[in-house]
């Protein structure tokens, strides 16, 4: 039985697969009786649901004033038992689900914040990806101006305001370091530009996280991380909650520089639910990485807080906590402060959804060898710099998809605030709008808008999430 | 004893005097005393679990010993920080298991310490690090991620990884036992090369022909405690215990 090969095999294509129309249908959907049998109950689902709906949705009205006018028109058109969507509630009072009772005048407001949104998380979605992050600010700067052109407003304004946006285009396609930049001054931005009011508020808020750098610098050297971070946190806090107000007030006084306020109860729809979203988002992740790493730590009372905080916020409803958020910040903190039901409601669902985070982050967190802390530890890498380098661009990769849909329910959940009197998209202002005499009694079509916004939205979220698992999984792990 | 160690310290790389470490009540090293010379190269080998891995990983604080004292480079390791941090920029390590870092390519594998502990520009870093990855003969994977290389080459680049800190002091996990037959040969050649720099090397390994080639002493530990030291020939030849004996035959009797 002695072999031996005298010829090395030369590589061959493998077989190609046999292919159609036909043997796709036959092996996916007819394989066997189960699997026929479940096709064709399948099919007749789909085609009742159509059957069910086409006829409303093809019989829709696009122009009438009320929703009586509406049925006139399906009645002569299709017949007395047709019956047909009322598109034209939407087109009346689309504005309401977008910016709530927002006043018109200042709708630039709104739409140049959220366009300055996208230019300022560019960087940070396309973080290596010059070309994705041009395309984004370009679609986002054209759509915010043909918005812009839109609304109300003066000539220069919407000179002065598309400039910015092609500034910010400019900016996104050659020197898109300084987006960043955007990035840091956003927040503040959207604060004025929502709130309006003086402009020294937001600017001393920020000079409040300037204070942070110097004090841990000071401190670090001598009493390690932990106590620097505390103190710079601590003056900052100070600084914000007992000193601010009386500088900004007498700033104001001074050199007196604002646009018009607007008032918390006038925001609503949309506007409202996007304010609170992206807020509670982009605030709650890092939030949540930190409690993850408590929860990790092997100092006993951060570890213990951590734990205390994650379990405590996921077994109380977020509902119970709105409701009793107003009393209990109210206590915590200082008399002078008024604090603003919105930034109330941001607070509370960031805290909430950073609980959850947290967990999403630790399923990441456990996933990794421990091989990785030990090598950088070995390397003389510092705590942060470890976890920064090497260990949360590993653990966050493999949390994404959870972090994703931690986000998701977030911004639906922002619905929730119609329960501490907040005019959100569904219940707030779809009860109002249907509450006027001229819609009274419609039901289905405003529903179907909210949901079709919400879903658009949501979808993009888990769309960029794909993206951003295809571009970290090209590590070859 | 810590004051004549101080005194020695001009050419003592580590020192390690009455040391003794527990897993909660699992005493896993006992009474352990060495004393490295500046350039030399130490074996230590020993059956599994007789907390070869735990020695080595004390001496750059990856564990932490309950008793005794253990000074690396003059440095003493306590519960400081600081001192920790010394010791570590001092001290190179090669895990069994490479360790990589899996996200970055190799050239960042091997720049990041230096840019970010010794603050060292990174041009100046990539090519300390070409410099390197010539030395351990990969410098074409520079720009691959880990997961595209053999084994072998990942524990190259892991050496070369940790001598772009420039240590004064390399410890070797088992650097060859998750590497099949072939690729050892290529980490123990790189090994080779850097104890004639006069690199001082402690090394977990159970490669004998290694221990002959380059050691200076073998260690043989035992149940958390050192049995037998030798220079390797005496080792090899006239083990003194009964346990070496027994340990010898095991390994080179196949
Ligand atoms: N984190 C730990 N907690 C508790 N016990 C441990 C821990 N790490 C190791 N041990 C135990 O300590 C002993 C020594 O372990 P160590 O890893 O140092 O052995 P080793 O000599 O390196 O063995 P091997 O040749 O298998 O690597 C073993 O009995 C092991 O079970
Ligand atoms: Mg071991």
């Amino acid at each position: 039985m002695q072999f031996t090969r005298t010829e090395m095999l030369p590589p061959r294509a493998p077989p190609v697969s046999q292919s159609g129309a036909l043997k796709w249908v036959r092996e996916n959907l007819f394989s066997s009786w189960l699997n026929a049998t479940l096709t064709i109950l399948s099919g007749l689902v789909v085609y009742s649901l159509v059957k069910l709906s086409a006829p409303w949705l093809l019989h829709a009205v696009w122009n009438a004033n009320s929703l009586s006018e509406c049925r006139s028109v399906i009645a002569a058109n299709f017949g007395p038992d047709a019956g047909g969507a009322c598109w034209a509630m939407i087109r009346a009072r689309w504005y309401q689900w977008i910016f709530g009772f927002y006043p018109p005048e200042v709708y630039w407001r709104p739409i140049l914040n959220f366009g300055l949104l996208f230019v300022a998380m560019a960087p940070i979605l396309f973080s290596d990806n010059l070309r994705g992050s041009v395309k984004l600010v370009g679609v986002v700067a054209a759509l915010t101006i043909l918005g812009l052109a839109l609304a109300q407003g003066s000539w220069g304004l919407f000179a002065l305001l598309s400039a910015i946006m092609l500034v910010s285009l400019a900016v996104a396609a050659w020197a898109p370091r300084y987006l960043l930049i955007a990035t840091v001054l956003y927040p503040f931005a959207t604060v004025w530009l929502l709130w309006g009011g003086s402009i020294w508020g937001p600017l001393l808020a920020l000079a409040g996280f300037a204070l942070i750098v110097p004090v841990y610098r000071a401190l670090s050297p001598r009493f390690g991380l932990v106590v620097a971070t505390t103190g710079g946190v601590i003056v900052a806090s100070l600084w914000w909650f007992v000193l601010q107000g009386y500088v900004a007030d007498a700033l104001q006084t001074a050199i007196p520089l604002g646009i018009v306020a607007v008032e918390s109860d006038k925001f609503g729809g949309f506007l409202l639910a996007f304010l609170i979203g992206v807020s509670s988002i982009s605030i709650s992740l890092p939030i949540g990485i930190l409690l993850a790493l408590g929860r990790q730590s092997n100092m006993v009372l951060i570890k213990a807080l951590s734990v205390g905080f994650i379990e405590f916020v996921r077994g109380v409803p977020l509902i119970t906590m709105l409701f009793t958020a107003s009393l209990l910040l109210q206590y915590f903190l200082p008399p002078r402060v008024q604090f603003d039901l919105i930034l109330r409601v941001i607070i509370l669902v960031t805290l909430f959804s950073a609980a959850y985070n947290a967990e999403v982050v630790r399923g990441g967190l456990a996933a990794l060898p421990k091989g990785q802390s030990e090598a950088a530890d070995a390397l003389g890498l510092d705590y942060w710099q470890a976890q920064r380098l090497i260990i949360m661009p590993q653990a966050l990769k493999v949390s994404i998809p959870g972090i994703v849909s931690t986000f998701i329910g977030l911004f639906k959940d922002t619905t929730l605030v119609s329960f501490v009197g907040l005019q959100d998209p569904l219940r707030g202002i779809t009860s109002i709008v249907r509450a006027d005499i001229d819609w009274k009694g419609i039901y289905w079509e405003p529903y179907i808008f909210v949901a079709a916004i919400f879903f658009v939205a949501c979808y993009g979220m888990s769309r960029y999430s794909l993206y951003l698992e295809r571009k970290l999984g090209t590590d070859h792990r | 004893m810590a004051d004549t160690a101080l005194k020695l310290s001009d050419d003592v790389a580590v020192q390690i005097t009455g040391m003794n470490k527990w897993y909660g009540s699992f005493h896993v090293l006992r009474d352990i005393n060495i004393t490295v010379q500046k350039g030399e190269r130490i074996v230590i080998c020993g059956p599994s679990g007789s907390g070869k891995s735990t020695l080595i990983r004390c001496i750059n604080r990856l564990e932490e010993h309950q008793q005794g004292s253990i000074i690396v480079d003059g440095t003493e390791l306590t519960s400081d920080l600081k001192n920790i941090d010394k010791v570590r920029s001092e001290v190179g390590m090669v895990f069994q298991h490479f360790n990589l870092f899996p996200h970055l390519t190799i050239l960042e594998n091997l720049t990041l310490a230096p840019i970010w502990v010794r603050k060292i520009p990174k041009k100046e870093a990539e090519e300390t690090a070409m410099y390197f990855l010539n030395k351990v003969k990969i410098p074409e994977q520079a720009q691959k991620y880990p997961g595209q290389l053999s084994g072998g080459q990942q524990q190259r680049v892991a050496i070369a990884r940790s001598l772009c800190m420039k240590p004064r002091i390399m410890l070797f996990d088992e650097p060859t036992s998750a590497l099949d037959p072939e690729m050892i040969k290529e980490v123990l050649d790189t090994m080779i090369d850097l104890a004639k720099e006069g690199m001082t090397m402690l090394c977990v390994t159970h490669e004998m022909g290694f221990a002959q080639a380059v050691a200076n002493r073998v260690i043989f530990m035992d149940q958390g405690q050192i049995v037998e030291q030798n220079e390797p020939k005496e080792f090899f030849s006239n083990p003194k215990s009964e346990r070496t004996q027994l340990f010898l035959s095991q390994i080179l009797g196949h």
